[in-house]
């Protein structure tokens, strides 16, 4: 069953357009997704706190050059990438604990998983729900390539690519110009760009910048290590991929916001999107 | 106006208080106890449980980690945990240059040892240029040489019913030694070392003298340092708290550590 096949045309013609948005597969896959990655991202800043330097090449250690950086002096905190260095007293490598006692951690308690400095919950935490991660997303993509989806929602049309179709969308983002009618129906060319980047390549460099860090699995598959230029370096994609899909993250939740986001949010939950009606109809 | 863009400035203020009101939730305390509870704890030892299997069955039981050329060398190769074991006993040992280190091994075998840094470098050598990953993150490439932990479980006679390798440790952190274990595939590893120098020079304090362990597809806990005995058991139940080492016993760290 297609995405924009169904339109509810009820008889009743007052009532606004219902259309059968998401499946049930985008919708679970959705909200596991979300509580997944919430998860794997504040363990992972609680791991990161455990040596909050990053490198590039095979090794790193205290003693190497740290690409960034997050420290405390006595009295500040700092985060430093390259030779920019940026004062975050308050918010990151000196901030103040719910017990209102001083901490140098990179990342805050609410931030992390656990609250509480902890290494080793850090990780268990990580690495089970890396596994819940990988297996959603492996099941997503097969169902997204023979289920259509992908064909069907996602697949980049002739005619959608060019600067002059892009250029148009970016205005129409910008503008909070949100598409109604009948394009409401389709994902524009930014949201499907968007999505394939992040379900065909963040998500999975996630999970191979992650093995790669594995001592056990480099020596499964010593290849990995070499596509990435080393452990280290590995471990530094690992945490900008991150921070782009938190980047990506912000963007999807202002844009559900600022377009709408009950129906947004009943769309994602039972499937069902109130058509937005079209501009043409002379409202304007 | 279209009335989808007209309550945009309502909008981003109703946004604004929603991520304002979900902040302030008290959820802090909630999250760490649902870190407490037993049943979740139980849940996510499940993954170290998967990693290893999938490890074990992905993993060639001798795929080698990788090794490196001397122009990869870490310029400094940092040292972690126990910089220097308290009490006179090892710093006579030190003053004399472990002269009369001796390292055990027993349990589970036919001919228990008392090995002295002597015997133990009369032995066949293996060296290897690998990488070091700490747990914390940080990764150090250093040159390892010393006798494969095979070799002198082979000389000792390992029984079958031997499962575990333990490794007692001379340092203590707190009031309790340091120790580690292994199963044997990682034990018969051609990879695991007893070694005794680092960067062909004897293998400094704050790096484990006067021999230490390589386990080289696992990090960096596992790599016991002062070695004293190496204990061949059938189950690691009555050994410390009974979860195979030092950090695993108090922190609950991943006994199988090669993720």
């Amino acid at each position: 069953m297609g995405a924009a096949d169904i339109l509810d045309v009820s008889p009743q013609a007052a009532g606004p357009v219902r259309v059968y948005r998401h499946r049930l597969p985008v919708r679970l896959w959705h909200w596991l997704n979300a509580a997944t990655l919430l998860v794997l991202l504040m363990s992972g800043l609680m791991i990161f706190n455990a040596h909050p330097r990053l490198y590039w090449g095979q090794y790193g250690a205290n003693h190497d050059h740290a690409w960034l950086e997050i420290g405390s002096t006595r009295a500040t905190g700092y985060l430093r990438i390259g030779s920019w260095k940026v004062d975050t007293t308050g918010m990151l490598g000196h901030w103040t604990d719910r017990d209102g006692a001083t901490q140098r951690w990179a990342f805050p308690g609410w931030a992390t998983i656990p609250t509480r400095y902890s290494l080793a919950d850090g990780r268990r935490w990580h690495l089970s729900f890396a596994w819940l991660f990988a297996v959603a997303l492996t099941l997503y993509m097969i169902w997204t390539a023979i289920g259509g989806h992908l064909a069907k929602d996602l697949r980049v049309r002739r005619g959608e690519w060019g600067l002059g179709a892009l250029w148009r969308d970016l205005k129409d983002h910008a503008r909070l110009r949100f598409p109604a009618g009948e394009a409401a129906l389709r994902y524009n060319i930014l949201q499907k760009l968007s999505y394939i980047g992040v379900i065909f390549l963040l998500l999975p460099l996630m999970i191979f910048t992650g093995l790669a860090m594995s001592p056990g699995f480099n020596a499964t598959a010593p290849w990995l290590i070499d596509l990435f230029g080393g452990r280290q370096s590995a471990r530094s994609i690992h945490f900008i991929t991150a921070t782009l899909l938190l980047l990506f993250f912000l963007i999807h939740v202002a844009m559900v916001l600022l377009a709408g986001p009950a129906n947004a949010l009943r769309s994602i939950v039972t499937g069902w999107l109130r058509l937005p009606p079209a501009r043409e109809e002379g409202r304007e | 106006m279209n009335d989808l863009t007209l309550p945009r400035r309502q909008l981003i203020a109703r946004a604004g208080s929603l991520v304002a009101a979900a902040g302030a939730l008290p959820l802090l305390s909630g999250c760490d106890a649902i870190n407490e509870a037993p049943a979740v704890r139980k849940i996510l030892s499940m993954g170290e449980k998967m990693h290893r299997a999938s490890q074990r069955a992905l993993t060639d039981r001798d795929a080698l980690a990788r090794e490196f050329a001397r122009t990869d060398l870490s310029p400094v190769f940092r040292s972690n945990g126990t910089r220097l074991p308290e009490g006179d006993a090892y710093a006579a040992h030190a003053a004399r240059g472990f002269a009369d280190w001796r390292v055990a091994v027993r349990g589970l075998v036919a001919r228990p040892l008392m090995l002295s840094m002597a015997d133990i470098r009369a032995m066949p050598q293996r060296t290897q240029i690998t990488r070091h990953d700490c747990v914390e993150g940080w990764s150090a490439i250093g040159e390892w040489t010393g006798v494969q932990l095979s070799r002198v479980l082979a000389a000792a006679e390992l029984k079958g019913s031997a499962r575990y390798i333990v490794f007692r440790c001379a340092d203590r952190i707190g009031a309790a030694e340091y120790y580690e274990s292994c199963d044997l595939i990682d034990a018969l590893h051609p990879q695991t070392i007893l070694a005794w120098a680092l960067n062909r020079q004897l293998l400094p304090i704050a790096n484990g003298a006067p021999l230490r362990l390589r386990i080289e597809r696992q990090l960096g806990y596992k790599h016991a340092k002062y070695l004293r005995a190496i204990e061949a058991v059938a189950s690691l139940e009555k050994v410390g708290a009974g979860k195979g080492g030092y950090w695993e016993d108090r922190v609950d760290y991943e006994w199988y550590a090669g993720i």
